[in-house]
């Protein structure tokens, strides 16, 4: 997205900062508990898929 | 590899953290986000379907996301507050004038908005979706995007006690310059 040059600088300032709080969440370690999620979700994927070619 | 070969699904790992980062400005909460992030990718697996293929996955994650956690709000009809601190770690244990205490005071300013001002400034603040995407995926209007955006922005200058055209000091390198001139070792 194009900076918008009309926003005030205090506006500019303060999206600087939000950039910044979400860019720490953005860092932070993945919790295992989505690998597992997103491996249980693709064999319960595969299953259906193999029962479906049978 | 043609476009048709790519399954949407094995792109969703990509998107975690933005889920995350999202789920956590929306509910101040890092458990019940990650429990949201979860509902989240769930739905997104079993109703991968509703996914065009060309179209931005992160905003279609985004708005199950963002669908999901309204409509448990108003199942739940309570609000959960910043339980574990996730927004105000760390205010503690900073000095006064450092440039992390007042990192930490917008964040404490940003939990205490509105729900639709804090989710319409991650939209177009931080994660840089414009004002029109951000409208399709909390199915307002434009306008109303624009304005919760700005009011969002004027209520976080007032708890900031900013006045328009102040600089915000709070970079690391602000933080180094005032422990240097103070003639104190960095910690």
């Amino acid at each position: 997205m194009a900076e918008d040059s009309s926003k005030p600088a205090y506006a500019r300032e303060i999206d600087e900062n939000l950039k910044r709080v979400f860019q720490e969440k953005l860092e932070e370690d993945i919790p295992d508990r989505f690998a597992d999620l997103l491996s249980k979700l693709k064999a319960q994927t595969g299953t259906k898929r193999a029962e479906e070619i049978k | 590899m043609s476009d048709a070969a790519v399954d949407p699904r094995d792109e969703l790992v990509e998107h975690l953290p933005a889920l995350r980062a999202f789920a956590i400005s929306l509910t101040r909460n890092g458990a019940a986000a990650d429990d949201l992030v979860q509902d989240t990718v769930v739905k997104a697996w079993t109703n991968i379907e509703k996914f065009k293929v060309g179209t931005n996955l992160r905003a279609w994650l985004f708005t199950i996301l963002r669908n999901t956690f309204y409509s448990n709000r108003r199942k739940m009809k309570r609000e959960v507050a910043d339980v574990d601190g996730v927004f105000t770690a760390g205010l503690a244990e900073k000095p006064a004038h450092d440039g992390r205490l007042q990192m930490a005071d917008f964040r404490v300013a940003f939990a205490q908005l509105p729900d639709e001002q804090r989710e319409a400034l991650i939209l177009v603040g931080a994660s840089g979706f414009s004002y029109e995407e951000a409208a399709g995926m909390c199915g307002v209007a434009v306008g109303t995007i624009k304005s919760r955006a700005n009011r969002g922005r004027a209520r976080l200058g007032e708890l900031m006690h900013l006045e328009k055209g102040d600089r915000l000091e709070m970079t690391d390198g602000a933080t180094m310059a005032i422990v240097a001139a103070n003639g104190s070792t960095p910690i």
